[in-house]
C-alpha cells in the first residue's frame, strides 16, 4: 500500500541532461540558403561579362578617387546643414510661438512631400526664377545684389537642395527624440535649479540621443546614396565620375560594380561608427550590460546579460 | 519672532475652467514637519508645485524664507521674475516626487553631484565628497556607480532625496514619495525622511502614510476640493478630526 503522498508524488526527474530539440526545417532552409549562394558566387565568378579585371583596373583609379572625395564631402556637408537647421526646425515645431510652430509645420510639410531630385534642379535653376539675388533690409534699401546663376553653383544648389530637404526629415527625427523623453525629467532638473538651457544640454539631449541616433545612421546612409541625384546637375561625384567612364569605354556593368562596391565600403565604415555611438548613448538604459561590440557587429542577438549584484537593504 | 520657512497666504491656482486652489493659507515655520493628507485630486500636488514656482499661481502670494516666490513686488506693482531669479529661488528649496525621476544616463554619484557642480559652480571633488557623505547617509554607499535602473524602487527613492539634500535646500517639499512603492519599500523611505526631520530640516511632505504623519509631523494638514479643510497637532486631526470630511477620508486610509 502507498501513501497519498507518495501516490501523488511524480516520478523522479532531472531536467540536466535533455537532448536538444531537433529543428528540421532549419536545416532545409540553411541548405536552400547555401545552394542559392553557392550559385550567386558561381554566376560572379564565371560569368564574363563582370569584366572584373576592368573592375580592378579602375578601382583605384585616380578620378574614382576624386568622386569618392566629392560624395563624402557633399554627404557631410549636406548633412551638417540637415541636422543643424534639422535642431532649429524641431525647436520650432515644439515651441511655445505658435508663428513659429506654423512656419516649421509647412517647412517640414513642404521639403518631405516634394522630390529631392526636383528639389535640386529647382535649385540648380534658381535663375530662371529669380535672376538676381539682393540682401538688404526687408522691402527696404538692398546693400548687396548678385547674378543668381553665378552665386549658385552646382556645388551650391547640391548642398542646398539635399540639406534643405534633410533638414525636413532630421526635425522629425529630433522633435520625435526629445518628446520620447520622459516630462519628469524636465521637472526634476528645473526643481534643482537648473537652467532651461543646461536641462536641454545635460538632461534631454542625452537621453534624446538614444532615439536619434539609429535613424540618423540610417539617414546618413541614405544622404550618401542621395548624393548620387547630383549627377543630374553634372556635379562629378562618385556615380557622375563611373558614368563619364562608360560613356566613353562602354564597360557599364564593371564600372557600376566599381560604384557599388565603394558605396559598400564607405557605408560599412558608417555602421561600424554608428555602433560606437549607439553603445555610448546606452548607458542606464537598461539594468544589464551593454552589448558586447564585437557581437553587435556579427549580428549576434541580445542575450541578457546577468544583471549587476543587488543585495537589498534591510529596510 | 523670526519669519516663517513657507507663508502661503490665498494662494489661488486654476487649470484653465477647473479652480484647483482656492485660497490656500498655509504657515510653516522652520525647522517644522507639516504632512499634507487629502483625497486624490485635492490639489495637494499642485500646491507643493506652486512653493517651487513649478506652477505660477494665479492669486495670492508664496514667500519662502521672507522672499517672494516667482514674483517681484516694486512700487505697488507686482511683476513676473525672470527665468534666471525663478532658479536661483528653486536652487533653496529641494524636491522629491513620487516617480523618482533620476538622470537614468547618469550613475548615482553623478545624479547627486549634477546640480551642485553645474548649478552652484562647487569644485567636483568637493561635490563629490559630499556627494558620498550623503549617500552614506541615505545608505546606499555601495551603489555610487550603480545606474538608477538597476537600483530598486526604495534606493532610488534614496538617492533621489539625497540629490535633493545636495544643494543644501533650507526647505525640502515631498510629493507622495513613498506611493510608487512595493509595500516592503515603503519602510526605508520614510525612515530616511524620519532621519531628516530629526536634524530639523524644514519639510511639507504629501502622503497618504498615516503613521508617519502621526509620528513625524509637527502639524497635519488635510486638504479637501482645493482648501484646506482641517490644520492641528496629529493627535487632534488623526485621532479626533472636527469635519466629517477629514473623518469620511481617514476611515477609508486608517
Ligand atoms: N497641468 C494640469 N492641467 C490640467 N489639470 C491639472 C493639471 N495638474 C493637475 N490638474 C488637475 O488638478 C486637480 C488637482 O490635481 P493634484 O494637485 O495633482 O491633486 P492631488 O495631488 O491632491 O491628487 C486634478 O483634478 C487634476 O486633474
Ligand atoms: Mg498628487
Amino acid at each position: 500500500m502507498t501513501t497519498a503522498t507518495e501516490r501523488h508524488s511524480p516520478p523522479e526527474v532531472d531536467v540536466a541532461g535533455a537532448a536538444r530539440t531537433r529543428h528540421p526545417l532549419r536545416w532545409v532552409a540553411s541548405i536552400i540558403l547555401l545552394v542559392l549562394a553557392a550559385q550567386l558566387v558561381n554566376l560572379l565568378i564565371t560569368n564574363p561579362n563582370f569584366k572584373w579585371d576592368v573592375v580592378a583596373r579602375y578601382f583605384n583609379a585616380q578620378v574614382i578617387g576624386a568622386g569618392i572625395i566629392t560624395t563624402l564631402y557633399l554627404t557631410v556637408i549636406a548633412m551638417a546643414v540637415g541636422v543643424v537647421l534639422g535642431v532649429i526646425v524641431a525647436m520650432g515645431r515644439l515651441s511655445q510661438n505658435p508663428i513659429a510652430r506654423i512656419v516649421s509645420g509647412l517647412y517640414v510639410w513642404f521639403f518631405r512631400g516634394t522630390p529631392v531630385l526636383v528639389q535640386l534642379v529647382l535649385w540648380y535653376n534658381l535663375s530662371a526664377l529669380m535672376p538676381q539675388i539682393s540682401f538688404g533690409i526687408p522691402f527696404g534699401p538692398e546693400f548687396l545684389t548678385a547674378d543668381t546663376n553665378k552665386l549658385i553653383t552646382p556645388l551650391l544648389a547640391a548642398i542646398l537642395g539635399l540639406g534643405l530637404n534633410e533638414a525636413a526629415y532630421m526635425a522629425e527625427i529630433i522633435r520625435g527624440g526629445l518628446m520620447s523623453v520622459d516630462p519628469g525629467q524636465t521637472e526634476a532638473a528645473s526643481a534643482l535649479g537648473m537652467s532651461r538651457g543646461r536641462t536641454f544640454r545635460r538632461i534631454i539631449l542625452p537621453q534624446a540621443m538614444r532615439f536619434i541616433v539609429p535613424p540618423t545612421g540610417s539617414q546618413v546612409i541614405s544622404m550618401l546614396k542621395a548624393t548620387s541625384l547630383v549627377s543630374v546637375i553634372a556635379l562629378a561625384d562618385l556615380l557622375y565620375t563611373v558614368q563619364a567612364i562608360y560613356n566613353r569605354t562602354f564597360q557599364t556593368i564593371p564600372l557600376l560594380i566599381v560604384a557599388c562596391v565603394w558605396y559598400l565600403v564607405i557605408t560599412s565604415i558608417l555602421y561600424v561608427g554608428q555602433s560606437f555611438i549607439e553603445r555610448h548613448y546606452a548607458r542606464g538604459a537598461t539594468r544589464n550590460a551593454p552589448q558586447s561590440f564585437w557581437s553587435f557587429l556579427l549580428f549576434r542577438r541580445r542575450q541578457s546579460a546577468p544583471a549587476p549584484t543587488r543585495e537589498e537593504t534591510p529596510s | 519672532m523670526s519669519t516663517p520657512m513657507v507663508h502661503a497666504r490665498a494662494v489661488r491656482k486654476s487649470f484653465g475652467h477647473l479652480e484647483v486652489l482656492k485660497g490656500i493659507d498655509l504657515t510653516v515655520e522652520r525647522g517644522e514637519v507639516v504632512v499634507i493628507l487629502g483625497p486624490s485630486g485635492s490639489g495637494k500636488s499642485t500646491f507643493l508645485r506652486c512653493v517651487n514656482h513649478l506652477e505660477t499661481i494665479d492669486g495670492g502670494a508664496i514667500h519662502v524664507d521672507g522672499e517672494l516666490i516667482g514674483f517681484r513686488a516694486h512700487g505697488g506693482r507686482v511683476h513676473h521674475l525672470g527665468d534666471r531669479d525663478i532658479t536661483r529661488q528653486r536652487r533653496e528649496i529641494g524636491m522629491v516626487f513620487q516617480q523618482f525621476n533620476l538622470f537614468p544616463h547618469f550613475t548615482v554619484v553623478q545624479n547627486i553631484m549634477e546640480a551642485p557642480v553645474g548649478v552652484r559652480r562647487e569644485s567636483r571633488a568637493q561635490a563629490r565628497t559630499r556627494a558620498l557623505a550623503l549617500l552614506e547617509r541615505v545608505g546606499l554607499a555601495d551603489k555610487t556607480n550603480s545606474y538608477p535602473r538597476q537600483l530598486s524602487g526604495g534606493q532610488q527613492q534614496r538617492v533621489a532625496i539625497a540629490r535633493a539634500l545636495a544643494m543644501q535646500p533650507k526647505l525640502m517639499l515631498f510629493d507622495e514619495p513613498t506611493s510608487a512603492l512595493d509595500p516592503e519599500l515603503v519602510g526605508e523611505v520614510l525612515a530616511t525622511m524620519k532621519g531628516l526631520a530629526t536634524d530639523g530640516l524644514t519639510m511639507i511632505v504629501v502622503t497618504h502614510e498615516v503613521g508617519f504623519a502621526r509620528e513625524v509631523a509637527d502639524r497635519v494638514v488635510f486638504m479637501d476640493g482645493g482648501v484646506i479643510v482641517e490644520a492641528g497637532p496629529p493627535a487632534e486631526v488623526l485621532d479626533n478630526p472636527q469635519n466629517p470630511r477629514t473623518r469620511a477620508f481617514l476611515s477609508k486610509v486608517l
